[in-house]
């Protein structure tokens, strides 16, 4: 098992050697340059050596190749350098937004479950009927509301029904966590609704499968009620495909709360890396990208990890 | 010789047509293909239906709510917000139907022609899709979006098209390439490769007919997913740019501003896209169940 | 029935994995529950319809099915595909599909009828009072759950037992099926165990809570001949020791002649004939039973010149005919078969759905007789041959595990034969075996890692894919399965014509269709069919297809692989009839791979016998079934049932022992040695070579 995970982690370092190319190129082409835009972008005039002197400061004047060994080497020692506009460790920028982003994940990623595993279930053991439509008609709208409309619309009914908007200061779950979740239930909601539709089909069409499947028909033949069917039987073996997805949407969900923190004023990930892309900060948003997809990885490495777990076919060769 | 006998086709060939035939198996599908329809005739004929000219600022008549001049109420500048709504579903449409079609497409083709071939070819474009899904949906397409800037081909953003469909390529490569390599282990393809025949008949002849189901559902499900990814990107700035009426546009800029006191300027544009992305999802379901019987044998 | 304590079901189950004979116990035991007259049926089942509910039109599965089953008792359940055998016996366990219906008819089990029983009370008789095993081991237990806990739950359920009460008497029931080291068997998962392993453990779940019926549905067709003999004398045995009364439904009449005391023999959807086993399979009363009889090829009577056939196409379930559904199949009908026949008694004690019964008891109807050969079917040993393998070997890499190590599965090792001009050359061994490898290998599907394939001349195994594209005109292959070895997307038409098109056979599209027309006739097939898709045609339709597709290119040779084995019985006689004489009028050659021997040995000159990837015995067709040499040759034989009641009881047929070693980890020295009746410690040291014992007949096995 050790050396399974040692193995997987081994591999993971190409992916993230080619994630680091990529993206280190890929921004050197874009058109834009941060400096002017950081001391001529309010209008202010200055000289060309002003410009020049803070061009070398931030390492922009050394060839392209010199550049990125630095930052690999800076990468090898998990320095991500400074970023370019605040000048502030690019681990101090992301660390202080990180909380947030993934607080909002996680609750999304929560209410999505103890939404989905049920309905799903539900419509699954009932379908056809009006319960099987309901609620197939509640996932597949879950997939059409744009997040970020829906994060406005709990807006709008916040302020017709209690007259006040969501808090737009962050506490920590340990100083209050009463101020906190207020906070952070709304988004989470918003985006949480999307994640439960798509668990919510994944479910329910995992468990018709797992229903149609010749050992439910012989835990019949043995005269197993029901219930006990789909608890026992049944469930364990549909859950497994929703397991993938849950870990899968989570790690999506790190980098695309990019919206919903825009309409509910939080000051998350999501927008630091908006922000960064327009101010064209190539550490931040280098730092960012191999954060993202480090955790990827990482979840994708934990995924198979509880499959391994939940699957004995798995475990057992 | 034992002569076998032949059961006779029996439906007439009226209800033999495709399309007949998935409305009436697929009513909620027939629904949603209605929907889509108004939408395109409303894309395609805005000029004649739109009441107002959908650009043009009239600050005298802003932020006023529904009433039986302006059926939907007007924006922040005034514009009418229903005619933005019809313009607006031409730029859904055109920037969702052609990503996504790009994107499917591309990735079809990649990921069958890794199947087919295998070995090494097919290890190295598994790396590479790999590499492409480590980046989040919208970390890819901002990044594309940055990186390419604005190009426009009588006024559509060539390079927003290009945004949107390059996220979509490994997930339907991906697909693509499980089922392709299901098909490909079956005896007919073998039949085939006994026959000698050149890769390129047995994979344009054996294979990709037989990918048409898996391919048309992943395209409607990615249309729904482009339509949305350009709402979100135009809120973001980075899609569509004022004044060409875009939904995701409308929920953005100073919209966000006002909306708590005109709820209307947000409500309805979400509402169309929600039923754009609904209705083409729920088409997509229909295409499922309505391919499925028929072909398992 | 004097029942044989001293003859527990454990040591009879043990012996089955042992070699002795259960011939002793068959012959010595009883045939039959002498007391079944005189007691109460069991089972009762009273004009019995199913109907299933689709969207376009109500399907009538079954029809006035009546059966009686006595306590101890063995009754078979024959039919084809499509004959409702499976949906009736899935009624009597209330199990059907949302689908189903059961608008007439009674079972009584025990004096209560359980069609009458809420949902509640029918639970407490599944599992415990009757209990039923299915024909897929491979899927018909739960993969995530251990063994033991699929075997304690009804123990539970019905019985009340405490965990560690349940947990004894599962590591009880493991033994009684023969299954080593219970205690730690209880523990692992279903893919942990093999097929036939997996079956016994569905065997000792229906066992748990002492059934008084046992309901196996197709028990064994998923499994070997050898495996499925082991399965069904343990089944006998515990049936005959433990009194329990056993319903096995079946295609194979020699599984019935072996095992069953009496036959219920059903054609789309009705009962056309039932009765003794001995009286049917040597008195049979209906057109349907006598066709079917005649058309299994049996490996105790000299090869007859064609197979007999039943004519054309078994009914859809959707075709509502009036009157008896087997009349237009029927040789003997009369305009009288078009009212729907009574079952009547007949003159053997059983009971029969034919209005000419009589006729038939007094001998007036007869089943036409087939050609007798005409053709010389001996080949000439002096020309050259058309193919000839030497020494040909297929390694496959495989990662197994979660590190992903990389081992050799040696599928096919050292094989040598030859095929001449217009010869049939068998392959005959159960799963593992490689044969079916050894036809991809022959079609290039494949690389072999060593070897040669001398074909016209050339070395197959050596040429580059251009020069192989003129080489693939000259051999061809049919397929297996009907259903996926034709593209859905084209017709019927396109398929045979796409050849043609491509090497440019037929010069214009015109010339295509007439060619594609003659084509169909040649396999028997009407024009009009090239117009339809395969999901429109039957399964012996699609395979005929698939000939005429393979004989549109003109090949020389043509690999069979399983060709027939996915047909039902009345069909594959015609499939048979139609190869060989497509091989008269063309001079084919075939290399037919199969794994049932009777088929096998009808159609070809010779046979090898594979295990393990490598060749055990190589022989004239008659000479290795009549005079087998090697140890696995004669238990293929002796697993092999006969269709007829008498011989099987003059039969003492030995069972193989143990299981198929792993692929990864084949034994050293012979490969067959860990489960051969006569291997001693020499056979573990060195590979036997292949030697010539006779003129023509090669064994590899050191003890001949």
């Amino acid at each position: 098992m050790f050396r399974y995970v040692a193995n997987r982690l081994l591999l993971a370092i190409p992916t993230l050697i080619g994630v680091a190319v990529i993206t280190f190129f890929v921004l050197r082409v874009l058109p834009g340059d941060i400096v002017e835009a950081k001391l001529r972008g309010d209008g202010t005039t200055v000289t060309a050596d002003v410009i020049e002197r803070e061009r070398a400061r931030l390492g922009l004047d050394k060839p392209r190749s010199e550049q990125f060994v630095d930052w690999m080497k800076g990468l090898a020692r998990l320095d991500l350098g400074n970023s370019m506009w605040t000048g502030r460790p690019v681990i101090e920028e992301v660390g202080a937004r990180f909380e947030i982003t993934f607080q909002i994940a996680l609750m999304a990623t929560l209410i999505g479950c103890f939404i989905a595993i049920p309905l799903g279930t539900l419509a699954a053991l009932h379908r056809g009927t009006w319960i099987d439509t309901a609620v197939r008609v509640f996932a597949v709208a879950g997939l059409a509301v744009p997040s970020f409309w829906l994060g406005m619309l709990i807006i709008l009914a916040m302020l017709w029904s209690i007259g006040t908007l969501p808090p737009l200061t962050f506490t920590p779950i340990w100083q209050n966590p009463a101020a906190n979740l207020w906070q952070l239930i709304w988004p989470a909601l918003a985006v949480g609704y999307r994640f439960a539709a798509v668990l919510t089909r994944i479910v329910r069409s995992s468990l018709l499968e797992v229903l149609g499947e010749d050992y439910i028909r012989t835990a019949r033949a043995k005269g197993v009620i029901e219930s006990v069917i789909v608890r026992r039987h049944a469930l364990r073996n549909a859950l497994l495909p929703a397991v993938t997805v849950i870990g899968l949407e989570f790690a999506f969900l790190l980098g695309g709360l990019v919206v919903t923190e825009q309409v509910f004023s939080l000051n998350g990930l999501g927008k630091l890396f908006v922000q960064s892309v327009a101010r064209h900060d190539f550490t931040l948003i280098q730092g960012m990208v191999m954060l993202f997809a480090t955790f990827y990885i990482v979840t994708n490495l934990v995924i198979d990890l509880v499959y391994a777990a939940l699957d004995p076919r798995v475990r057992y060769q | 010789m034992t002569d076998t006998t032949l059961r006779p086709a029996k439906r007439s060939s009226w209800l033999r047509n495709p399309v007949v035939d998935f409305c009436i198996k697929q009513p909620a599908g027939m629904v949603a293909l209605l929907v889509l329809l108004v939408m395109m005739f409303a894309g395609v004929f805005a000029e004649y239906i739109a009441p107002y000219d959908p650009v043009r600022n009239n600050l005298a008549s802003m932020l006023q709510p529904p009433s039986w001049k302006h059926l939907l109420g007007t924006d922040p500048f005034g514009r009418d917000i229903l005619s933005r709504i019809i313009y607006g579903a031409r730029t859904a449409l055109i920037i969702g139907l052609s990503s996504a079609f790009v994107g499917c497409t591309i990735g079809a083709i990649i990921g069958a022609a890794s199947a087919y071939f295998g070995g090494k070819i097919d290890n190295a474009i598994q790396r590479c899709i790999d590499l492409m899904l480590s980046f989040p949906l919208i970390v890819l397409a901002l990044v594309v979006v940055a990186v390419l800037g604005r190009w426009l081909v009588f006024g559509i953003d060539i390079n927003l098209i290009l945004a949107i469909a390059i996220p979509i390529i490994p997930q339907v490569a991906r697909v693509i390439r499980s089922s392709a390599l299901v098909i490909r282990n079956l005896p007919y393809v073998d039949a085939a490769r006994i026959a000698g025949y050149s890769n390129t008949r047995i994979v344009l002849r054996h294979m990709i007919p037989n990918l048409m189901a898996p391919y048309l559902i992943m395209l409607t499900a990615y249309i729904a997913q482009a339509i949305l990814l350009e709402a979100v990107l135009s809120f973001l700035g980075l899609g569509v740019a004022e004044p060409v009426p875009a939904w995701g546009l409308m929920l953005s800029g100073s919209a966000s501003d006002f909306f708590e006191e005109a709820p209307w300027i947000v409500i309805f544009p979400g509402l169309a896209i929600s039923l754009a992305v609904f209705a083409f999802n729920l088409l997509g379901d229909a295409l499922r169940d309505w391919l499925d019987p028929k072909f398992k044998s | 029935m004097t029942e044989r304590r001293h003859t527990p079901a454990a040591a009879v189950a043990r012996d089955a994995l042992g070699s002795p004979t259960i011939g002793e116990a068959v012959v010595a035991g009883e045939r039959g529950p002498a007391s079944a007259a005189s007691a109460q049926p069991l089972l009762s089942v009273d004009d019995l319809h199913v109907n299933f509910a689709t969207d376009i039109v109500t399907v009538r599965a079954v029809e006035g099915f009546s059966l009686q089953v006595s306590p101890g008792e063995i009754v078979a359940l024959v039919g084809e595909s499509g004959s409702g055998k499976s949906v009736s016996a899935h009624s009597i366990m209330r199990l059907l599909p949302r689908t189903g219906r059961i608008p007439r008819g009674r079972i009584m089990f025990e004096g209560r009828d359980l069609l009458a029983l809420p949902e509640e009370q029918m639970r407490d008789v599944r599992g415990r009072e009757i209990a039923m095993i299915f024909q897929e081991p491979m899927t018909s237990l739960n993969p995530v759950l251990p063994i033991g806990l699929q075997i304690i739950e009804p123990l539970q359920f019905h019985l009340g037992m405490t965990a560690q009460q349940a947990n004894a008497r599962a590591a009880e029931l493991l033994r009684l099926v023969g299954i080593s080291d219970p205690e730690q068997r209880l523990k692992q998962y279903p893919h942990q165990f093999s097929g036939g392993m997996r079956q016994r453990v569905m065997i000792a779940i229906g066992l748990a809570c002492n059934p008084k019926l046992i309901i196996a549905d197709e028990p064994t067709t998923a499994l070997d001949v050898t495996i499925q003999a082991q399965i069904l004398e343990l089944m006998k045995s515990l049936s005959r020791d433990l009194g329990i009364a056993l319903i096995i439904i079946t295609h194979n009449l020699g599984i019935v002649a072996r095992y069953a005391h009496r036959v219920v023999v059903m054609y789309s959807g009705r009962v056309v004939e039932q009765g003794d086993a001995d009286a049917m399979f040597h008195r049979p009363r209906h057109p349907y039973t006598m066709g079917l009889l005649r058309s299994v090829p049996r490996l105790d009577r000299p090869r007859t010149g064609q197979l007999e056939t039943i004519e054309g196409l078994p009914p859809s379930a959707a075709d509502q005919l009036p009157g008896c559904r087997f009349a237009p199949r029927c040789p003997f009908h009369l305009p009288a078969c078009d009212t729907p026949p009574p079952l009547a008694p007949t003159d053997t004690g059983g009971l029969s759905a034919c209005i000419r019964m009589q006729d038939i008891a007094a001998g007036k109807l007869a089943w036409k007789r087939a050609d007798a050969a005409t053709w010389s079917d001996t080949p000439e040993e002096t020309q050259q041959p058309v193919i000839s393998v030497r020494g040909l070997t297929k390694h496959f890499p495989v990662k197994t595990g979660l590190l992903a190590r990389t081992h050799q599965v040696r599928a096919v090792e050292d094989v040598n034969f030859a095929v001449g001009p217009g010869e049939t050359l068998g392959l005959v061994g159960e799963s593992g075996c490689g044969k079916s490898t050894v036809g991809r290998l022959i079609l290039r599907l494949e690389n072999p890692t060593m070897g040669s394939i001398e074909f016209g001349g050339r070395n197959l195994a050596d040429m580059s894919r251009a020069e192989l594209k003129a080489m693939r005109r000259k051999i061809q292959a049919v397929f297996q399965d009907p259903y996926s070895s034709l593209n859905p997307r084209m017709t019927t038409g396109q398929i045979i014509a796409e050849p043609l098109k491509v090497y440019g056979i037929s010069s214009s599209d015109a010339a295509a269709r007439e060619r594609v027309t003659s084509l169909l006739s040649e396999v028997g097939l009407r024009p009009e069919t090239a117009e339809r898709y395969p999901h429109q045609l039957s399964g012996g339709q699609r395979q005929r297809v698939g000939i005429a597709r393979a004989l549109a290119i003109e090949p020389e040779f043509i690999v069979c692989d399983e060709a027939v084995s996915a047909l039902d019985v009345s069909i594959q006689g015609q499939i048979v009839n139609l190869l060989e004489s497509l091989q008269r009028k063309r001079g084919l050659s075939y290399l037919f791979i199969a794994h049932d021997l009777a088929v096998v040995r009808h159609i070809s000159s010779r046979i090898v016998v594979m295990y393990l990837g490598r060749v055990m015995e190589t022989a004239d067709r008659d000479e290795l079934c009549e005079r087998p040499l090697h140890p696995y040759t004669k238990l293929l034989l002796d697993a092999a049932p006969i269709p007829d009641p008498k011989v099987e009881k003059e039969r003492a047929p030995r069972l193989i022992k143990g299981e198929l070693p792993s692929p990864l980890a084949p034994p050293t020295g012979c490969v067959f040695h860990t489960r051969c009746p006569i291997a001693t410690a020499e056979c573990r040291a060195d590979i036997p070579a292949l030697r010539e014992i006779r003129p023509g007949h090669t064994v590899a096995c050191i003890k001949v």
